[in-house]
């Protein structure tokens, strides 16, 4: 367990590679118990990576990642995944062959039988949807039930830290805001841990209470949502006309 | 001739479960990890000579004379080390070459074959092994008449074994991967295996399973085809291996009902072909029918067709 005021998620410096093109150019990041943080930027500036590098799926070339007090940097993924972090990744990923029920026993794979019925049953009160489709396979929803089921899926592997990269990718904004106070209600209710990806900027940073700003691999900003709300070169960048 | 058929029906089934069996490695490392497992007859052809091997160790040295006892001593000590093979060849053949090329575990698969096949040739000989009947007997099922005399049909005891041993390891393998938490990681690798590590299956003991278990069933097939035929030799598992390799992408490679389907109709048709045409031609009915099939039913019969919603 860590202590108060030791970040739940510490990254240091990391540097990442497709192979010879580098994609993350020294990052640091922390993210402490019960905060929801996000990580805003444009198409193609690293976000992604950094999720998952910190899954260890392609491992950092360089630097620390330190998660609950253990060098995480080079574990192997399942392992990884293994300390209670799920992650929700770009695209969704969803089974495709198999169904939603399936998707989300899948999820819930490294957690013990006795709470399945009980999680599944909370996600479905989350989720309505999710229960009529039950039985449907899952490579058949629509993309707004996909990014529900991605979501889902992670949070039944009762994570502490859960990932989120890019919630509200392709959703009606009506959609948007329903995931939205969800990932809040679960911070609040059970004190989860949030590490959000977002190009929706304004949401993700009236929701979160940091944020980061990434360009070309690099942190360039950091501060409270609050904070960065009102600056500048954030609105200038990634608010102006997405204010919706 | 109506108990002519049914004679060639219920020899082309048995025939058939040994293909399916043998079919059911190949369609399961192609849907995991896509790529053909070329050595996985040569893995049947070991089966047969372990089981052989057990079965004379346990009759003559220990003295062991009752016969299920044996074959279940024999079968358990088989699929044991078989697996072991098939989990040996996949850890140091194909894992260092995963996410090589394409074809360079394809071309590995091929040495592998040829390893296997002459590494039994140089320490156990290159001269069939025989095995005398040990099953004999069965059960008449018809009786009839022709003007060259009577015909019946017999459904053998050995028969009968194999039937239902590949009927019960069918339903229960299908259970396995369909039911169980170990199925359902097998088929998320299948489908996206950095989402299933993701999730946190452990992806690379995922793939060693699947090899393990299409060894295991190699090592069955391998032990009823020493006890149907009676003589092995270290070629066995080429032929066997290119029958099963059809069958299963007849049934459509990847689909585990699909190898099962696909062995019974190769076995189907070489019976039924030897038994009303020539037996010189049978291989050539059964790779004519799999072309047929592949210009009509590109992903064979069971296949899944590879366009997918987004």
């Amino acid at each position: 367990m860590s202590e108060a005021g030791q970040p739940l998620l510490r990254i240091r410096n990391v540097e990442t590679y497709y192979g010879k093109i580098i994609a993350l150019r020294g990052v640091d990041v922390d993210v402490f118990p019960g905060e929801i943080v996000t990580l805003i930027g444009a198409n193609g500036a690293g976000k992604s990576t950094l999720m998952m590098t910190i899954c260890g799926s392609p491992q950092a070339r360089a630097g620390e990642i330190v998660y609950d007090g253990n060098d995480i940097t080079l574990a192997p993924t399942h392992e990884i995944m293994r300390r209670g972090i799920a992650q929700s990744p770009e695209g969704r990923r969803i089974f495709p062959r198999m169904t939603v029920l399936e998707n989300l026993q899948m999820g819930a794979l490294l957690v013990d039988d006795e709470h399945f019925d009980g999680d599944l049953e909370r996600i479905f009160t989350l989720f309505p949807r999710l229960k009529e489709r039950a039985s449907q396979r899952g490579g058949t929803l629509s993309g707004g039930e996909q990014q529900m089921l991605a979501i889902a899926r992670a949070l039944m592997g009762r994570p502490k830290l859960l990932l989120l990269d890019e919630p509200s990718l392709g959703l009606a904004p009506l959609i948007v805001k329903q995931i939205f106070e969800v990932i809040g209600e679960l911070n609040k209710r059970d004190g989860l841990t949030v590490f959000l990806v977002e190009q929706n900027a304004f949401h993700a940073l009236k929701l979160a209470h940091r944020g980061y700003v990434m360009v070309n691999g690099k942190i360039t900003m950091s501060g409270t949502g609050a904070d960065l709300l009102k600056r500048e070169e954030v609105r200038a960048a990634y608010l102006e006309g997405g204010r919706h | 001739m109506l108990e002519y058929f049914v004679q060639q029906l219920i020899n082309g089934l048995t025939l058939g479960s040994i293909y399916g069996l043998i079919a059911i490695g190949y369609t399961m490392v192609y849907g995991i990890i896509g790529m053909i497992n070329f050595a996985h007859g040569d893995i049947f052809m070991v089966g047969s000579f372990i089981a052989l091997a057990t079965f004379l160790i346990l009759t003559s040295v220990f003295g062991f004379v009752f016969l299920p006892v044996v074959l279940l001593i024999v079968l358990i000590i088989a699929m044991l080390f078989t697996s072991a093979w098939g989990w040996t060849v996949e850890r140091f053949a194909y894992r260092p070459l995963r996410g090589s090329f394409r074809l360079a575990p394809l071309i590995t698969a091929i040495g592998m074959s040829i390893v296997l096949q002459n590494f039994v040739q140089v320490t156990q000989g290159a001269r069939v092994k025989p095995l005398p009947p040990q099953i004999q007997g069965g059960v008449t099922l018809m009786e009839g008449s022709t003007e060259n005399g009577t015909i019946l049909v017999q459904l053998s005891y050995m028969q009968m074994i194999i039937i239902f041993t590949t009927l019960f390891l069918m339903i229960g393998f299908t259970l396995l991967i369909s039911r169980t938490s170990l199925g359902r990681a097998q088929r998320a690798c299948e489908q996206d295996r950095k989402m299933a590590a993701l999730l946190g299956v452990n992806v690379d003991r995922t793939i060693s399973l699947t090899f393990v278990m299409g060894a295991a069933l190699a090592a069955v097939a391998g032990l009823m085809f020493l006890l149907l035929y009676g003589v092995i030799d270290f070629y066995i598992g080429f032929l066997a291996g290119v029958k099963a390799f059809t069958a299963a992408v007849l049934g459509g490679i990847g689909s585990l009902p699909g190898a099962m389907l696909g062995g019974l109709a190769i076995g189907l048709i070489e019976v039924f072909w030897s038994g009303y045409f020539t037996v010189e031609y049978k291989d050539v009915a059964a790779f004519s029918i799999l072309a047929i099939v592949l210009i009509f039913m590109p992903s064979g019969l069971l296949g899944k067709p590879e366009v997918e919603k987004v």
